[in-house]
């Protein structure tokens, strides 16, 4: 039976060629997503900035915005937001949060039953007062510098401080770029989005520690390749585990960005954009060069280099079909580059 | 790698087999389960985004602690002083402590020792932990008395114990189905109550403080007048039920609603409007009948949360320790009292600080979406696996499987709870935990191509990719545990879920795939990896 290959074998890929395009077009598309996190901002939800949030029904079919908004406004409880949300009788009222602590906030609530009264069905009601929401936007901001910290801790014990701070730069700039697409997209940020952040930097990390490893591993056999030469090689050989990998999470996503409903919609298209496109690209363009400027291999002259036999090589090759033996990598006599 | 032992594979897919065994419970009804022995019953709670339910975060008010204590401490200054016949001046609750001058210089020292002597040692759980409850200290004569922080935050934390219990007496008598109520931090209480739509009554509840007591009003003066200039020194201006209503009422409580032991909603025997029929204690009734017998004829207040609900006149001495509360209320009103009244007052205020309801349209349909993401996702997972690697594929799939169940059994184990984002969480968890497999087969790819025989591809795939497995698995639990940490609710969830989730991943990834590929090289005895 033919297996499907998505990456051939043997890839030699010039990954590392790319450094001085995918370097300066990272700077600029992070400067991108910080001037967007700064002027056109992200969607806060009421999680973040307190308010109320109520997902109705309507009896009525089609709901009558128009009505409601009246209604609403009459209640005089500030700034609100009316929108359909998935189907044509369900209306989500948002209202900003009301001066006067917790207890305004529940008043403001009970106000909009009051009115409401029996036309609707309530589907969702959330309240955060400004006591919760500043302790969460805190939490959640300490959380995400918390793992980062804690991640390069861990790095450093199992791989050199190079590794781990290029891993850091690498996943931070991931980070970054993701909360640039959120602003872009004006999609809710909420609590869930910050566990798709943590998510994301796991992930991505996850992502770049594989190629990390197979590279500390090449730096053991191969001790004067260059630089360059090595990380290509060691992306190469794990090309195509990434890309498997890639594809069965973007399915999982896929799935549920499909089928998962409204509720985790913010969530599951924010871990598409992150784990799918930004971190395999940072993984491979970022992360593996970035080891150059670390100064990681230095003084390696990038001479021809045979590699040592695998060991225990039986007569017949192992697999179906039976490919020739495989041909020793062919010399380079380029200097490096 | 690819040698275990008889005991060692049997370990393996014992332990298996008893954390996937967990999962049962939640299979059958709660009748059937609940006829289990106890270590049998654990099973996964679904959160309230997927059955539906309000949750309510209280907060304690914490300052109302404090100033409580304040008062208490300046009340037992002014008995001290007032015994030991030492005079003195300027008594006053100022930030955040009670200071007193002493008069004379001559009678410092005898009042430091006897306020001194006010001071409680702290005890922590082995003993006295060597703190006291209150720091004194004097300059030129001011005697400043401050409740040290272990001890108001000790008081914080009684206050939230006590809070907790009258909270679910009150929720209790409300009928409601599982409520749980729990300590959120130092001074936060979170109810849940699944199946609740409407939170109001219950908010209605919780928010009030329930304190009553009896007191007589003062008719020295009218309201009015006492409004104009000032109220006598023992009385205060306590505002009625109607808008506008005020009464003068003396500060000082006869009977106190601690003392209460029933109250029942019930009908009045003449206008057959709706009241409240109480009954106190003996100590509580004694003092009743002394102070009806003492002010017959004149009108008593009846405050409930520092307002007056009625103001009757006493026609003839209460002996029997009880009576009866009409005011204007309804059916539903009287009997929220009587409900309130029954459970006890709180010791502090409750502010509502967060409140999530979902209802059970929503829920259900958050259930239904993502078991459809579970199964969409795995479909796909599956097949591409079978098409990419082909038996080895199958195996990596059953291994998946086992992992899915493996992860539904500790959640049951643990009676944690299941949400919305924690089931994107197993569906994630798919994902990756393929890719454990993923790391090992491509792998023995790579060995294969480099020239090694099937056995020795396979092994060497498999040492050299585990290592790799758990480094990029305990960055993705780093971030896992930090949500953990951080996150509430629904959050929580996807964390528990995912934390979970990488461990089982782990522990598949190191024994079940490699026993089912050691297993399988030895029965078929391959000379080509089929990869």
């Amino acid at each position: 039976m033919r297996l499907l290959r998505i990456v051939p074998d043997n890839t030699k890929f010039d990954f590392m060629r790319f450094r001085r395009i995918s370097f300066p077009i990272s700077a600029m598309l992070s400067i991108v997503a910080i001037l967007l996190y700064f002027f056109h901002g992200l969607n806060f939800g009421i999680d973040f900035v307190g308010g109320t949030l109520v997902e109705v029904q309507t009896k009525a079919n089609p709901a009558d915005l128009a009505k409601m908004r009246t209604t609403i406004s009459g209640l005089k409880v500030g700034d609100f937001q009316l929108q359909e949300f998935g189907a044509p009788n369900d209306v989500l009222i948002r209202i900003s949060e009301q001066p006067g602590g917790d207890q305004a906030q529940q008043a403001a609530i009970q106000k909009v039953r009051d009115a409401l009264g029996d036309t609707v069905t309530y589907r969702r009601v959330e309240v955060v007062g400004p006591s919760v929401s500043t302790e969460l936007l805190s939490y959640g901001t300490i959380g995400l510098v918390m793992a980062i910290v804690a991640i390069l801790i861990y790095l450093w014990f199992r791989f050199e401080w190079q590794f781990a701070l290029g891993a850091m730069i690498a996943n931070v700039h991931d980070l970054v770029l993701t909360v640039g697409f959120m602003s872009l997209t004006h999609v809710d940020f909420d609590l869930t989005s910050i566990a798709a952040l943590l998510t994301i930097l796991g992930y991505s990390l996850n992502d770049t520690v594989v190629i990390y490893d197979r590279i500390r591993e090449m730096l053991r056999r191969y001790k004067r390749m260059s630089m360059p030469d090595l990380l290509n090689a060691s992306v190469n050989a794990t090309l195509s585990r990434s890309i498997v990998t890639h594809l069965t999470v973007a399915m999982s996503l896929l799935a549920l960005l499909l089928f998962g409903g409204q509720a985790i919609h913010s969530f599951t298209a924010t871990m598409m954009f992150g784990v799918v496109l930004v971190g395999t690209y940072t993984s491979v363009f970022i992360a593996s060069p970035i080891l150059i400027y670390l100064g990681v291999g230095a003084g390696r002259m990038g001479e021809v280099e045979e590699p040592e036999p695998p060991p225990a090589v039986a007569a017949a090759p192992a697999t179906v079909p039976a490919p020739a033996r495989p041909a020793p990598p062919a010399r380079r006599s380029r200097s490096r580059r | 790698m690819l040698f275990f032992t008889r005991w060692k594979a049997a370990a393996i897919l014992l332990t298996a087999l008893i954390v996937c065994l967990f999962m049962v419970p939640n299979f059958f009804p709660e009748s059937t389960v609940g006829r289990w022995p106890a270590w049998a019953q654990r099973h996964i709670v679904l959160g309230l985004d997927l059955q539906g339910g309000s949750s309510l975060l209280l907060q304690v008010d914490t300052n109302s602690v404090r100033k409580e204590r304040l008062q208490a401490v300046d009340e037992d200054v002014l008995r001290v002083l007032r015994e030991a016949r030492i005079p003195f001046t300027g008594r006053a609750v100022h930030n955040g402590a009670v200071e007193v001058h002493i008069t004379r210089p001559n009678d410092v020292s005898t009042a430091l020792s006897k306020l001194q002597a006010l001071a409680q040692p702290m005890s922590g759980y082995l003993g006295s932990t060597g703190q006291r409850d209150l720091d004194v200290s004097e300059k030129d004569g001011l005697i400043t008395l401050t409740p040290t922080d272990p001890a108001i935050t000790e008081r914080i934390r009684q206050a939230v114990d006590q809070s907790i219990e009258i909270i679910q007496r009150r929720v209790n008598e409300l009928g409601l189905v599982e409520p749980s109520i729990q300590r959120e931090g130092l001074d936060r209480i979170l109810v849940q109550v699944p199946g609740l739509q409407d939170p109001t009554r219950l908010k209605d509840i919780l928010g009030k403080t329930a304190k009553l007591d009896f007191r007589m009003v003062d008719l020295s003066m009218t309201p009015q007048q006492a409004e104009a200039s000032h109220p006598p020194e023992d009385s205060e201006l306590l505002d009625g039920q109607q808008q506008g209503e005020k009464y003068l009422v003396q500060k000082r409580i006869l009977v106190s609603g601690a003392d209460l032991v029933d109250a029942q909603a019930g009908f009045d025997s003449q206008t057959n409007q709706p009241v409240v029929n109480f009954r106190f204690n003996s100590s509580g009734a004694q003092r009743f009948a002394a102070a009806t017998q003492a002010n017959v004829g004149k009108p008593f207040a009846i405050v409930l949360d520092n307002k007056v609900i009625s103001a009757p006149v006493i026609r003839t001495p209460i002996l029997g320790g009880a009576g009866e509360i009409s005011g204007n209320f309804t059916v539903q009103s009287a009997n929220d009292l009587a409900i309130l009244l029954r459970a006890g007052a709180l010791p502090a205020p409750l502010t509502i600080v967060e409140e999530r309801t979902v209802g059970p349209g929503l829920g259900q349909d958050s259930i239904n979406a993502g078991e459809h993401a579970a199964y969409a996702g795995a479909a796909l997972v599956i097949i591409f696996m079978l098409v990419t690697y082909g038996l080895f594929g199958l195996f990596a799939n059953i291994a998946v499987a086992i992992n899915v169940a493996m992860i539904f059994g500790v959640l049951s184990f643990l009676n944690a709870t299941l949400t919305l984002p924690g089931i994107a969480g197993i569906v994630l968890t798919v994902g990756i935990a393929v890719d454990s497999n993923v790391l090992i087969y491509e792998r023995i790819r790579e060995e294969v191509r480099a020239g090694r025989s099937a056995i020795n591809a396979i092994d060497a795939g498999f040492s050299r990719a585990l290592a790799t497995i758990l480094d990029s698995n305990i960055t993705t639990f780093i971030a896992a545990a930090v949500l953990f940490y951080i996150g509430t609710g629904p959050v929580r969830g996807f964390a528990v879920t995912l934390g979970v989730g990488i461990l089982t991943t782990l522990f598949t990834a190191f024994t079940l795939t490699r026993l089912i590929v050691a297993y399988w090289v030895r029965w078929w005895r391959p000379r080509v990896v089929p990869i």
